[in-house]
């Protein structure tokens, strides 16, 4: 990778290091690598090489090299169809690539399958929400623990082996279910609960398991104003316990939250990398978001209503420094 | 009035008898397949017809022992599962039903065919392989005993017996699953197995234990409807049986651990009843010859079963036993 002279990140830290010292441990680490793209982490949890993902003559996914540092939070964003979700299925198994390798925690992930993947401690929640409708909140936790006695067919019949193991995840589920305050609900379908309520739901699920690495898709999405602050805090929570946190969001506000580090992908490649607050400066990113569709033909319709928001964003361009935001803006319309 | 009162015994010992017990572990198999796994096997009577086989040719064409002919049977239904699910169950639901329903057809097919004679003997079937169980019967099955009003030979009886233990052992068996950590992963995977394969559970293990488990119900139920009727041919097991053993699970309840039960048991009650019922009535000429003939009575008997499953759908979609709430909890 090729190491271009690019502004280290110094300064940039200081626009958001208002929390404790304990919250930010990876900030901290992150504070001095240049922003460049595949820099090395210091202390790397996921290792991505060349992994590339091919449908028919489309390249989804062509990563070269990405580290993912342990303890923080990473951001992965990018337009629709960048390449984000399909690089999601193939970390955990569910799709896999055409070349390439990864490794978590130096064990190579290449040819596991999902479960497998699960079992290591890297667990991810999907971006359309998988509540298990017709089982209870309860039973729906209770399947994220992990090494159950009870699950194997012939141990299953003597309760005897499993009940004393049952009752210690019941314990450890309503514990979650409290933190997430979906304890009045325990006994209620899943298939009853509010979409939100379903996010946290599948969250809650995947902390069952004590998972090392959280992979979160889009997990604001479809959330009122209200419960993604809660989300929020949830998800800062897992860093606060030492859990490596991955997520893909479209919200920029979210994103600079709570990011410790932001990746963004386009097209299938990652395209930037570095602190939340390099990212909106970035060239290649504004082209990504603004440029979508500069050599695509256009309508003469289409061209004017684009020409008419870039001007826009020019025009108001000193005023608000959020360029990403008007991007965001520009996408929404032209995805149509 | 006499007469319908005959038509409700006769049917009530359907209600009761070895093929109600035969229904019972068809859709007892399903239950764990269909309704709590999500696995949609279209071609159950094809391991009940392993089952049946699998006794009949070990006694009557290999002369070997009847319990080796049940171990037999038992294996060729492991076997048949296993070919089944290898190639279908990392695939879409779809894919299960469509090799299940080819496999019922082809395997009765080949029973019958003229190739397969030697084996099978064809359409004229086997017969005399159930004498060494029958003959384990406590008491004389040479007479006849009555029995709710009914009279019952004594082999009959025996069958009939030892096929509801066979279904009580099966209900406890899936009683025991569905309440364990197991019964909580299969029916996670009828939910949505990408979200259980998030989750460390190995979705094609338990998918393929699943299938196994129902298909030597299957087997079983085909055993006993075997050593029921003393005979074993291919054209009693068509796969119109299958969709019987559905239509007992949906109007028993489906994900009960009693409702295949009692609805086989129902289902049987009303097709015997509606059979013996129609015939009686137009013995006496209630109603006109014209109008229906004892020989339509076979096909209106079915005409009666789907017209009832219609209006339970609508009415009672969750069966006898189900819960409301979660079948209209349609969350796809």
């Amino acid at each position: 990778m090729p190491a271009e002279p690019t502004p280290t990140g110094a300064h940039a830290s200081s626009t958001t290091g208002a929390g404790g010292p304990p919250r930010r441990l990876a900030q901290a680490a992150l504070r001095d690598l240049p922003w460049e793209i595949g820099v090395a982490k210091p202390d790397p949890a996921i290792v991505v090489d060349g992994v590339v993902r091919t449908f028919g003559g489309l390249t989804a996914v062509s990563v070269d090299h990405l580290e993912i540092q342990r303890g923080g939070i990473t951001g992965l964003i990018g337009p629709n169809g960048a390449g984000k979700t399909t690089l999601f299925n193939l970390l955990t198994g569910f799709d896999q690539p055409d070349g390439g390798s990864w490794s978590f925690d130096g064990r190579p992930l290449g040819k596991l399958s999902p479960h497998q993947v699960a079992r290591l401690g890297v667990v991810r929640t999907f971006q359309l929400t998988k509540a298990l409708s017709r089982l209870t909140v309860l039973q729906n936790m209770l399947l994220g623990a992990q090494g159950q006695r009870g699950e194997g067919f012939f141990r299953a019949l003597v309760p005897g082996i499993w009940r004393a193991q049952e009752e210690a995840n019941t314990e450890k589920a309503m514990d979650l279910l409290r933190r997430f305050k979906l304890d009045a609900k325990k006994d209620d379908f899943a298939g009853t609960l509010s979409g939100g309520q379903r996010k946290l739901l599948e969250m809650a699920r995947a902390l069952m398991s004590d998972p090392k690495v959280v992979m979160l898709d889009e997990p604001m999405a479809g959330v009122n104003p209200a419960l993604t602050q809660s989300l929020l805090g949830h998800v800062k929570d897992l860093r606060e316990q030492g859990m490596t946190v991955v997520f893909v969001e479209h919200d920029m506000d979210v994103v600079r939250d709570i990011s410790d580090w932001v990746v963004v992908m386009a097209a299938g490649k990652v395209i930037a990398e570095g602190p939340p607050e390099s990212i909106s400066q970035n060239k290649a990113v504004v082209d990504a978001y603004l440029g979508a569709h500069h050599d695509a033909p256009l309508t003469i319709e289409d061209e004017d209503r684009v020409l008419a928001e870039a001007e826009a964003t020019i025009a108001h361009g000193e005023q608000t420094d959020d360029v990403s935001r008007a991007g965001r803006r520009t996408k929404k319309r032209t995805d149509r | 009035m006499a007469e319908l009162l005959d038509a409700l015994a006769v049917a009530l010992k359907a209600g009761i008898g070895f093929q109600a017990v035969f229904f019972a572990l068809l859709a007892i198999g399903l239950n764990i397949q269909f309704a709590y796994t999500g696995l949609l096997n279209f071609g159950q009577i094809a391991f009940a017809m392993l089952g049946g086989y699998g006794i009949a040719i070990s006694v009557a064409q290999w002369g070997l022992p009847f319990w080796v002919g049940v171990l037999i049977g038992i294996a060729a239904a492991v076997l048949l599962a296993l070919l089944l699910g290898i190639p279908t169950l990392r695939l879409r639901a779809d894919y299960l039903a469509i090799a299940t329903i080819a496999a019922a057809e082809g395997l009765r097919l080949t029973f019958r065919s003229v190739s397969a004679t030697p084996i099978t003997a064809g359409t004229r079937g086997l017969s005399g392989f159930s004498d060494p169980f029958v003959a384990l019967a406590p008491w004389d099955t040479a007479r006849r005993y009555s029995l709710l009003g009914t009279r019952w030979s004594g082999a009959d009886l025996w069958v009939t017996l030892v096929g509801w233990i066979l279904v009580a052992l099966a209900c406890l068996l899936v009683w025991l699953l569905v309440r364990s950590p197991w019964g909580r992963v299969v029916k996670s995977i009828r939910e949505d197995e990408d979200a259980v394969r998030a989750l460390g559970k190995n979705v094609y293990v338990y998918k393929m234990q699943a299938l196994v488990l129902g298909g030597v119900l299957g087997a079983l139920g085909g055993m006993v409807y075997a050593v029921g009727t003393a005979s074993a041919t291919p054209d009693q097991y068509q796969n119109a049986n299958t969709f019987l053993a559905y239509a007992a699970l949906i109007l028993g309840g489906a994900a009960r651990v009693l409702g295949p039960v009692i609805g086989a048991m129902l289902l049987y009650f009303i097709i015997q009843f509606a059979d013996t019922g129609l015939r009686t009535l137009i013995g006496n000429g209630v109603i006109p010859e014209d109008l229906l003939s004892a020989t339509d009575v076979a096909q209106i008997r079915f005409m009666i079963i789907g017209l009832g499953l219609i209006l339970l759908l609508i009415f009672r979609p969750q069966g006898i036993f189900g819960d409301r709430r979660e079948v209209m909890l349609d969350a796809r």
